[in-house]
């Protein structure tokens, strides 16, 4: 889960990392009573999970409360990089003197943890990383030992902070190091990190990334779930349990295993091109105990996405047995009645397959169609999806 | 031959007493898998009879290996004591760890990864959230239904569950020697390249079939491996060309992994490796038969 800017300046305020005073607000009035309260210029700043938000027109300085109410007003609705901007976080607007970069990030490929820090702030970090690599320092942080005072100075030196903020900034890595394990997370970014002319260190911009597997752990994190920003089939499936990503094409899709269904998407894709180019409408993973519940809820889903025109079904039977995968499809389409109107290929193979083809065959529902192999399906449900 | 697991393996299931433990204890049973006991700290001294077996339950890895002989553990563990059960195993020194639990944090997963690393890596780690490891006929070690396909000379290596069941599928004419699924979670024990390095040992093993799907740099680093290491055959298949990106990891997380991860990025590291990439897991399939027959 990615967090916005200023829930991650939250969680660094919380584990005592020095941001600026600031407030979240989702109305044009709501950023000037902002302003107000905190007294002179501030910064009102789109609040969107991407970058590049200065650029976009996203990131405006306002002299008094009235300007704050007019910059929110011309920022808010605002699309960056696809995302509509729903709220600003209005701050003090600070003086910077100069400005850095540091982040623990979670290294997949080595299998542990990453610090990197550089004094080349004001740039993006992969302009950085590409143009001058020697100014990016990465050292790796073991997940048993951690970061003490020893290792945030490795870190303070080897990207070769200036000694008058060497202590500040040793400081802010050891607690953004505590924060990073406390919170589960995979990403803590700080970009810009500042110096203020009084030379003070502060944390200006944050980037938070927390692992959806420690929500059992961090029942607090429940609260940055995002749900005004979904789509509201998305919510609708998430309130049901379903593993499920609303995509821009014609063919709903239903499989088992995220693996097997990003392979489904591929293929109806591929069969698509022969088909008016329809393409995959959904990704929705049933998992490995598909019971008839699942399904019906799964199709339920699909088939109240208007752009939908067919469905494939796609299972291999590991531990999901084919019968109550053929049971659940039955008893979908019974409990939608005259709401099912678009026609089901299905595909079934593994545990069980005959007697789950046999009840479909049985059924002999007018909108399911049952294709042998996995390549035939999806060339029938695309054809089915083009009309033709 | 096979890699991993062989006819003589003897494996134990940590939480064999929950309900998952239960199910795919019988599951495995019934695939002819020598289990010789579970282990649950709570239930030690008990026994399980499960598919007519009476299953010892010890009070730790350490404990069933020595009155077993045990040296495979399958770990069903949920999530939020599975770091524990993990290191339990590694510190009893077991050969194989099989870490099947979906969901564990992945502070934890590197936590037991470092662990392992800091003791001498003396066990082997599949996992976290894979379907396990089989080798047809012999042993099977997880949650891979055993009745696909039989014995052969295809080693396979692949991070989703049901793709591999499908690859199996696929080519269940010809048969596999060892088939590990090695999980999709970010941080992993054995990668791509441990499988692909053992099937180059193995002499059973004629080609693998690699499976690999979006996400991170796996594939591309198991590319280079290819072309320095393997003189084997290898088929690819990638997953997730037309899926949405996934979730963004910040600017940093593409620094680290030096690619951006797509199946279009990965499918060309392969290529450039002399590694054939099928479209499709027919064509996948298609292209290994090719191999096989000539």
């Amino acid at each position: 889960m990615d967090l916005y800017e200023y829930q991650a300046k939250e969680i660094f305020a919380a584990h005592g990392i020095p941001t600026l005073p600031g407030s979240v607000a989702t109305d044009p009035n709501g950023a000037k009573a902002v302003a107000e309260e905190l007294g002179g210029p501030v910064v009102v700043k789109a609040q969107v999970k991407a970058g590049g938000r200065g650029k976009a027109g996203g990131v405006k300085l306002a002299e008094n409360p009235d300007e704050a109410r007019t910059k929110a007003e011309a920022i808010l609705g605002l699309d960056i990089k696809g995302h509509t901007t729903r709220r600003v976080l209005v701050t003090e607007a600070s003086d910077i003197a100069d400005e850095y970069y540091l982040s623990f990030l979670l290294d997949r490929a080595n299998r542990n943890f990453l610090a990197m820090a550089s004094v080349e702030g004001g740039m993006e970090i992969e302009e950085v990383a590409a143009t001058k690599p020697e100014a990016l320092a990465r050292i790796p942080i073991d997940p048993i030992e951690g970061v003490n005072e020893a290792k945030a100075r490795e870190i303070v030196e080897a990207a070769k902070f200036p000694a008058e903020i060497a202590d500040q900034v040793s400081d802010i890595v050891v607690q953004l190091w505590e924060a990073f394990v406390a919170e589960d997370a995979t990403l803590f970014e700080i970009n810009p990190l500042v110096k203020d002319p009084q030379g003070k260190v502060i944390a200006l911009d944050g980037k938070v990334a927390l692992d959806d597997n420690a929500s059992f752990r961090q029942s607090k994190q429940a609260e940055y779930v995002d749900e005004g920003a979904e789509d509201p089939l998305e919510a609708k499936a998430k309130a049901k349990d379903l593993n499920y990503v609303k995509l821009d094409g014609q063919v709903g899709i239903i499989g088992n295993g995220a693996g097997l269904v990003m392979s489904t998407l591929d293929v109806v894709a591929y069969a698509g091109a022969d088909h008016d180019n329809v393409k995959p409408a959904n990704f929705l993973d049933i998992g490995g105990g598909a019971s008839a519940e699942v399904m019906a809820a799964g199709l339920d889903v699909i088939l109240g996405d208007p752009d939908v025109k067919s469905v494939f079904v796609n299972v291999f039977g590991g531990i999901t047995a084919c019968d109550a995968v053929a049971n659940g499809i039955v008893q979908a389409l019974k409990m939608l009645g005259d709401e099912a109107t678009k026609p089901l290929v299905v595909r079934l193979d593994g545990n069980n397959v005959e007697e789950g083809r046999r009840i479909l065959a049985e059924a002999d529902h007018p909108l399911v169609t049952l294709v042998d192999t996995m390549d035939g399906a999806a060339d029938k449900a695309a054809e089915l999806a083009a009309g033709k | 031959m096979s890699i991993f697991l062989n006819e003589n393996s003897k494996v134990i299931v940590q939480g064999i007493t929950g309900s998952e433990g239960t199910k795919h204890t019988a599951r495995m049973l019934r695939s002819g898998t020598n289990i010789v006991g579970g282990v649950n700290a709570r239930k030690a001294g008990q026994s399980v009879e499960i598919e007519g077996n009476q299953l010892p339950v010890f009070g730790s890895v350490e404990e069933a290996m020595k009155e077993t002989g045990a040296d495979v553990s399958v770990v069903f563990v949920p999530p939020k004591f599975a770091k524990d059960a993990v290191i339990e195993a590694i510190d009893a020194e077991i050969g194989l760890a099989v870490v099947i639990t979906e969901g564990i944090p992945v502070h934890d997963s590197a936590y037991f990864w470092a662990h392992a690393n800091a003791t001498g890596n003396r066990t082997r780690i599949v996992g976290p959230n894979c379907p396990g490891v089989i080798s047809p006929g012999k042993s099977n070690s997880g949650i891979i239904p055993a009745d696909i396909t039989a014995g052969g000379k295809i080693g396979l290596v692949s991070k989703s569950g049901t793709l591999t069941y499908q690859m199996m599928y696929e080519l269940r004419d010809i048969g596999f020697s060892t088939c590990v699924g090695i999980g999709g979670d970010p941080v992993i024990g054995t990668t791509h390249i441990d499988a692909l390095r053992a099937f180059e040992e193995d002499p059973e093993t004629e080609a693998v079939v690699m499976i690999g799907e979006i996400g991170g740099d796996a594939e591309e680093r198991a590319a280079e491996y290819i072309k320095a290491n393997i003189s084997k055959p290898v088929v690819g298949y990638v997953a997730g060309f037309t899926a949405p990106e996934g979730k963004t990891m910040g600017h940093a997380g593409a620094i680290v992994s030096g690619s951006s991860g797509t199946a279009q990025a990965k499918k060309e590291a392969l290529e450039a490796a002399g590694v054939k990439v099928g479209k499709t897991p027919s064509e996948t399939a298609k292209l290994m038969r090719s191999i096989i027959n000539d």
